[in-house]
């Protein structure tokens, strides 16, 4: 940062003084300004980053450092007494964890089948009431998902699902996002490699299976994680659909686990580093796709 | 390889049959209806079940007497709605107070949302180094779940045992705010909880914004010699129009659906003052058992959310038109 900032008004103090007599002064304070940028930067980076290293710190607590002293910001002695006590309590956070990863990875499989073919189909076939097929999926974007609560719920119930994967896996699972994602990647593919083969005589779903799909690799793996991401963090549905403690998934079993150990924050705090550790894990890998399709929502839409 | 093979084959001529013709009738694609439904049912099939279906079921079963301990259901046309603007009636007075929970909620985080990442935007708009970084470290708490926001944040924030209080009182202010208990407080931790947790992602969509700022722009600014706030009010607010109507709406929609963060923090309290309406609806309809009212609630919502998406559009489409240029 330093060598960055520094140069600066050496380079505009030699060859600038006659014609632009306002650089000499302006570099300084254009010093100034990047300090302050970073100051300001580094300051929203601690208010980002230090609630949740505080809350890494205290699951390494015992119970009772953590209720004694809760602003000494080191476990003495450090313990995975939290981590102990949830493998081992009758909250079964561990089947929830598997619940919420069956559930999630299920999910996302679907939607990449049933979404990939249907946005191959909006993206480059031709057929009668594409208009409207593409129109009703876009205007459900729109939608808050409030409406469809009731109604799914009572579908699901009588569809003999509540309280089973299939209702925290299937309904989500028909993503009009996931349509209009791959939709706008297809069409952004060159048309010509397909054209190509419909003269050597491959059919549609040769096309798709062995042309579209393999392009659209970085496209259906972005999409999978968002998928992934949504499911895993869903709340409101999971906390009416699933009833059995054993049923639940993390986010429904975190606040019941806040429920009955509302003072033992060094246990529930475990319960948050464990139901965080995937997604942080797959925010990692996958940070620039998450954040780059984010970013390119607001431009194209 | 195998598209070295399928150009060779596209730029072979065919015995029989004209080049051209053979071109024409891809790049025309004939109409393929039967193939396209192919492809199109899985999908279909999900969507009329679980998103199509499920709208207009919802919409009969708010204008029927629906419950769940009775065998037949009676359509009893806008009764239900017409309750929910009746003062006196069973839910009229709770739902609007949730409603207006909703609202202030909306009201109080919007604006927090729009320009605290307008700013951050800005900085990491420079050249900077490890702009990627602060970029995905910014990013990062939305990619945890509403949960371990919740719970994370009921502990940082509690009266006693909470850090952020005993940071106040190292800073000499006030260290016994009952952040999640009382009026304002629980408004204050409410917005500031989803200001934190949400902020990363606006700051993505509006920097993306900015860069697809031509630089031109800006160099011909500080060329009429517009100050930093001249330029940010004539060239960066006026570029970023597109994305702000993007951002605007999706930040109200997701305000104005928020439940969890109520649900966790402050369980609706203190009182119901911070019940949302999502949060009633969901109650009524599936905890109370009363189906039908709850479903008229959800569309009274839409329609609240509609109107506002669409004056939204009208205003940023004015400003466009207005605007010289």
């Amino acid at each position: 940062m330093t060598s960055l900032t520094s140069q600066k008004p050496v380079a505009g103090g030699e060859e600038a003084p006659r014609t632009r007599p306002s650089r000499r002064r302006r570099s300084p304070r254009r010093t100034a300004g990047r300090v302050v940028l970073y100051v300001v930067l580094a300051l929203v980076t601690l208010l980002i980053v230090l609630p949740l290293v505080w809350i890494v710190l205290t699951s390494f607590k015992t119970d009772s450092d953590a209720i004694r002293n809760p602003f000494s910001a080191f476990p003495a002695p450090w313990s995975m007494d939290a981590y102990i006590t949830l493998a081992s309590g009758q909250q079964p956070i561990f089947r929830w964890f598997l619940n919420s990863l069956l559930a999630a990875t299920l999910q996302t499989a679907i939607i990449l089948v049933t979404a990939s073919a249907a946005a191959y189909a909006l993206a480059r076939l031709e057929f009668w009431g594409k208009k409207i097929v593409f129109g009703a999926i876009i205007a459900t974007l729109l939608v808050p998902p409030v409406i469809f609560l009731i109604p799914n719920y009572l579908i699901v119930q009588n569809l003999g699902w509540l309280d089973t994967i299939w209702a925290i896996s299937i309904p989500g699972a028909a993503s009009a996002f996931g349509v209009f994602f791959l939709r706008q990647f297809f069409i952004g593919l060159p048309v010509e490699i397909e054209e190509a083969a419909r003269i050597d005589g491959a059919g549609d779903i040769r096309i798709f299976l062995q042309i579209v799909i393999p392009l659209a690799r970085p496209a259906l793996a972005t999409l999978a994680v968002l998928s992934f991401l949504a499911n895993w963090n869903d709340f409101l549905w999971p906390v009416y659909v699933l009833l059995s403690p054993e049923n639940l998934t993390l986010q429904p079993g975190l606040a019941q686990l806040q429920g009955a150990y509302s003072t033992h924050f060094a246990i529930v705090m475990a319960g948050a580093v464990i139901a965080s550790i995937p997604v942080l894990i797959l925010f990692s890998i996958a940070q620039r796709h998450i954040v780059d399709s984010v970013a390119s929502s607001g431009v194209k839409g | 390889m195998a598209n070295e093979l399928a150009v060779e084959a596209a730029s072979r001529p065919r015995a029989g049959v004209p080049p051209r013709r053979a071109r024409r009738s891809t790049l025309a694609a004939p109409r393929r209806t039967k193939t396209a439904y192919l492809f199109l049912a899985p999908f279909l099939v999900l969507f009329l079940v679980f998103v199509a279906g499920p709208a207009v079921f919802g919409l009969w079963i708010s204008l029927t007497n629906w419950s769940p301990f009775r065998d037949t259901q009676q359509f009893i046309g806008l009764k239900n709605y017409i309750d929910l603007f009746t003062p006196d009636s069973a839910t009229s007075g709770d739902f609007w107070q949730s409603m207006g929970a909703t609202g202030i909620f909306t009201v109080a985080s919007v604006p927090f949302l729009l320009v605290i990442p307008l700013l951050i935007a800005q900085l990491l708009n420079r050249k900077i180094r490890g702009g990627t970084v602060f970029r995905a470290v910014f990013f990062a708490p939305y990619v945890l779940g509403v949960a371990v926001i919740g719970v994370i944040w009921k502990y940082l924030l509690d009266t006693q045992s909470g850090i952020v209080n005993h940071v106040l009182g190292m800073l000499g202010l006030p260290s016994d705010i009952p952040w999640t208990v009382n009026v304002p407080w629980v408004w204050v931790s409410l917005v500031g909880v989803t200001v934190w947790w949400t902020l990363g992602f606006n700051t993505v969509i509006i920097l993306a914004g900015l860069k697809g700022i031509s630089a031109d722009l800006y160099e011909a600014a500080a060329l009429d010699g517009a100050g930093p706030f001249r330029t940010f009010f004539s060239v960066t607010l006026p570029g970023l129009r597109q994305v702000m109507t993007f951002v605007v709406t999706v930040t109200i929609l997701a305000s104005a659906n928020m439940f969890g963060q109520s649900y966790i923090l402050t369980k609706g309290g203190p009182g119901n003052q911070t019940r949302t309406a999502i949060m009633y609806i969901s109650d009524q309809g599936l905890s109370q058992n009363n189906m039908a009212a709850a479903s008229a609630m959800s569309y009274v919502l839409f329609v609240f959310l509609a109107i506002i998406s669409v004056i939204n559009f009208r205003l940023q489409r004015e400003r466009t038109e207005r605007a010289p240029r």
